[in-house]
């Protein structure tokens, strides 16, 4: 282990979320490579069966079962698990209750299927149970080493991220004293400890922001933790900025264009000048709107971390670029 | 513990991006255009249903195929789920007040209307339990604990609305002539399918035997609790607690006259969807997971023999100056950067090469698309700097669909 690395934060269980088109599966993908690095073990979950990791890390379709998908740099373990309800609850009855004969009876009187497909809350509830569960597990029975270092969760979108983790307080409040009561509440204490940190995955434009902003709100006013903006997909800027202003109003002169073009032996047709003035007009309306964007993102007061847009769509040796950018510039804890 | 099965790719190295679609996947396909202007003025479609995965343009997409169609002629509502707030501001819409207000500024000449709606999910489910029940059972089930749980905070429970609100908007347009044409904008859901899977999921929980499980002690006959029954029953105590389980029972017992009507109405939004009048427009943004979502709604549409009418692929790049490729482009641009003289021209240029190779990859992506969905009719609308603001915007994208 590096001697440099900083002192272990105290967030076990990092939430991604973000809005759909964000890349949010992406960042959690990548953020839980960064968190393994130097020798950590951390499990990587997604409950939208969506396969979205196997497609990511460029694997069979994950089962039921933890597996380890990759190896960090510097060592560290990268496991997976695609959690389904179905699956959950069954584990989740054989677990606590032992209902092996009326475990099966249950599933006759399709409450299975009632309880993970039907009762829409339940369904929620059985996946963040498990992800509960494997962020509580110890290494060995009795021992206090965790069986994770950490848990990344690629969680719902950010339009649904609160009344997700919110489930509990929900069920919590339905079931009164019974058992899902209990077990509903230590959910909703572990959510809302500095052990969880929700992560929010945006881009430099309007809505996205917007509904970063409001999911900031709502995790607030339901009293869970929101850890850090990570603005995806971010453009270098390139041009100067006296150019981007003549540009982005459409003023960019054709004279400049013409010697330049002229000069590498391209005939400046008025065509290619023009299109070239169009292509610098879309850029740099571009980046003022990100520049806007980027301004109400460093007023939401949470820390922010930016990746950059890779040239590629984003394949296992992306996740490894993105993960060494998340290092560098600071793993959201 | 956890297990360590089929230990997968180690190490780095970069993967093959390879497609998963088959051999045939990247051949150059030419899909049928799809021609926007006639389905919006085919009189014959009265439902128009965009579905995607989130972040593709739906909400944007909806609000500007209703606006073009006002214009032309039709008399149009928009339903819209969650839409981003200035987009609603931009159609007039400043509250989620669940009625259909007319937008201001729409073009009427030639005899058409636009009226825009905020779905509010809650409120579809009050008026919903209102018009069907006892003005008495009504307000047990509104104060059922349970009820204002499943109304307001729980996943899945916007479907249904959405269907449920569907259907009321069209039997409106049926009656009163109100509308000639409805544009549906569907949930951001965890799948664009739960949209097409809630009146299943409706009518199955309908028939379950819990549900009936949970109705017998209320209902009292003692002889249905055999040997089996009274099993599940004590799990069920133990798993939930008594006071769920009385209170999930008032709820099912209030709730059980309701039942029926929801079925029904499920079930005709359901045909309804089947229907010949209804055009479903499936929308995909150039990226591989949107582009996965629209090939599963498009297979399931075809499985459920629902009628679509084509893909729209947004936020495809443009190519503004196709006399240079990318690989001119590019050359020439590294040869003035080393040269160091005219750097905004460099600049450019080499922002056009990054341009073409972006809009290179794109065109992969619906090749393969068409290919694994050669019938399928599509139209590509160029990703825009800015976002959409009010009318003028969501005109010029109408004008794109329909270009």
């Amino acid at each position: 282990m590096s001697p440099k690395r900083p002192a272990r934060s105290p967030v076990r269980l990092h939430v991604v979320t973000g809005k759909g088109g964000t890349g949010k599966s992406t960042v959690a993908a990548a953020l839980a490579l960064a968190l393994a690095s130097g020798g950590q073990r951390v499990l990587l979950c997604e409950v939208e069966g969506r396969q979205g990791i196997a497609q990511l890390f460029d694997v069979a379709p994950l089962p039921y079962a933890e597996r380890e998908i990759a190896v960090a740099p510097d060592g560290g373990d990268v496991f997976a698990l695609a959690i389904d309800p179905e699956e959950a609850l069954l584990e989740y009855l054989d677990m606590y209750y032992r209902l092996g004969r009326a475990g099966k009876a249950l599933d006759r009187f399709g409450v299975i299927d009632f309880a993970t497909t039907i009762a829409p809350g339940l369904r929620d509830v059985l996946l963040t149970g498990k992800v509960y569960e494997a962020v509580r597990r110890r290494a060995t029975k009795g021992g206090q080493e965790p069986a994770y270092d950490a848990v990344v969760l690629d969680a719902p979108p950010t339009g649904r991220i609160t009344r997700f983790l919110n489930v509990n307080a929900a069920m919590a409040g339905l079931a009164r004293g019974g058992p899902i009561s209990n077990q509903a509440n230590s959910i909703m204490s572990l959510l809302r400890s500095p052990r969880t940190a929700v992560h929010l995955v945006t881009v430099l434009e309007e809505m996205p922001v917007q509904e970063t902003q409001d999911g900031i709100a709502e995790l607030s006013a339901a009293d869970l933790p929101a850890g850090s903006v990570i603005v995806n997909l971010v453009r270098k800027a390139g041009m100067p900025d006296d150019a981007l202003n003549l540009a982005g109003n459409g003023e960019l002169p054709a004279a400049g264009l013409r010697d330049g073009l002229a000069a590498i032996g391209i005939e400046p047709t008025d065509t290619i000048v023009g299109g070239l003035q169009r292509t610098a007009r879309d850029h740099a309306l571009r980046v003022r709107l990100e520049t806007e964007q980027r301004a109400l993102v460093d007023g939401l007061g949470l820390p922010v971390v930016e990746l950059p847009r890779l040239k590629e769509d984003v394949d296992l040796g992306g996740l490894y670029e993105l993960a060494e950018e998340l290092k560098e510039h600071g793993i959201p804890a | 513990m956890s297990t360590r099965e089929n230990p997968a790719p180690r190490g780095r190295g970069r993967s093959r991006s390879t497609p998963r679609v088959g051999p045939l996947a990247s051949r150059a396909g030419t899909a049928p255009r799809l021609d926007t202007d006639a389905l919006l003025a085919d009189r014959a479609v009265e439902i128009i249903v965009c579905c995607g995965s989130g972040g593709v343009g739906k909400t944007t997409t909806s609000a500007a195929l209703a606006l073009r169609a006002a214009e032309q002629g039709r008399r149009v509502v928009v339903l819209t789920i969650d839409p981003a707030r200035r987009l609603a501001q931009s159609m007039g819409l400043t509250e989620l007040d669940n009625t259909p207000r007319p937008v201001k500024g729409v073009d009427t000449a030639n005899g058409g209307s636009l009226d825009a709606m905020m779905l509010d999910m809650k409120r579809t489910f009050d008026e919903v339990v209102e018009a069907h029940a006892t003005p008495e059972k009504a307000e047990q089930i509104l104060a059922n604990p349970f009820y204002q749980a499943l109304s307001s905070s729980f996943a899945g429970t916007q479907e249904y609305m959405a269907m449920e609100k569907l259907g009321q908007l069209h039997q409106k347009a049926r009656k009163k002539h109100e509308w000639d044409l409805i544009v549906v904008d569907t949930p951001p859901s965890r799948s664009a399918l739960d949209f097409l899977d809630a009146p299943e999921r409706l009518a199955s929980f309908l028939d379950g035997r819990f549900i009936r499980l949970l109705l017998a002690p209320a209902k009292g006959p003692a002889r249905l609790l055999t040997a089996g029954l009274s099993v599940v029953t004590r799990a069920m105590n133990r798993l939930l607690g008594t006071q769920m389980l009385r209170d999930a029972q008032a709820f099912v017992s209030a709730f059980d006259a309701l039942f029926g009507g929801f079925r029904q109405r499920a079930e005709k939004t359901y045909r309804l969807l089947q229907a010949d009048g209804t055009a479903f427009v499936v929308l995909a943004a150039p990226q591989a997971d949107a582009l996965r979502e629209a090939s599963y709604f498009v297979e399931r549409l075809s499985v459920e023999k629902m009628p679509l009418s084509g893909l729209v692929m947004n936020r495809i790049s443009e190519n503004l100056v196709p006399e240079l490729t990318a690989t001119t482009a590019e050359a020439a641009a590294q040869r003035l950067s080393e040269s160091g003289e005219h750097p905004l021209t460099a600049h450019l240029l080499h922002l056009h090469a990054e341009r073409l190779g972006q809009l290179e990859h794109e065109t992969h992506l619906l090749q393969r698309f068409t290919a694994a969905h050669p019938t399928v009719a599509s139209v590509q609308v160029p990703a825009l700097p800015t976002d959409v603001h009010d009318l003028d915007g969501l005109r010029h994208i109408g004008s794109l669909l329909a270009d």
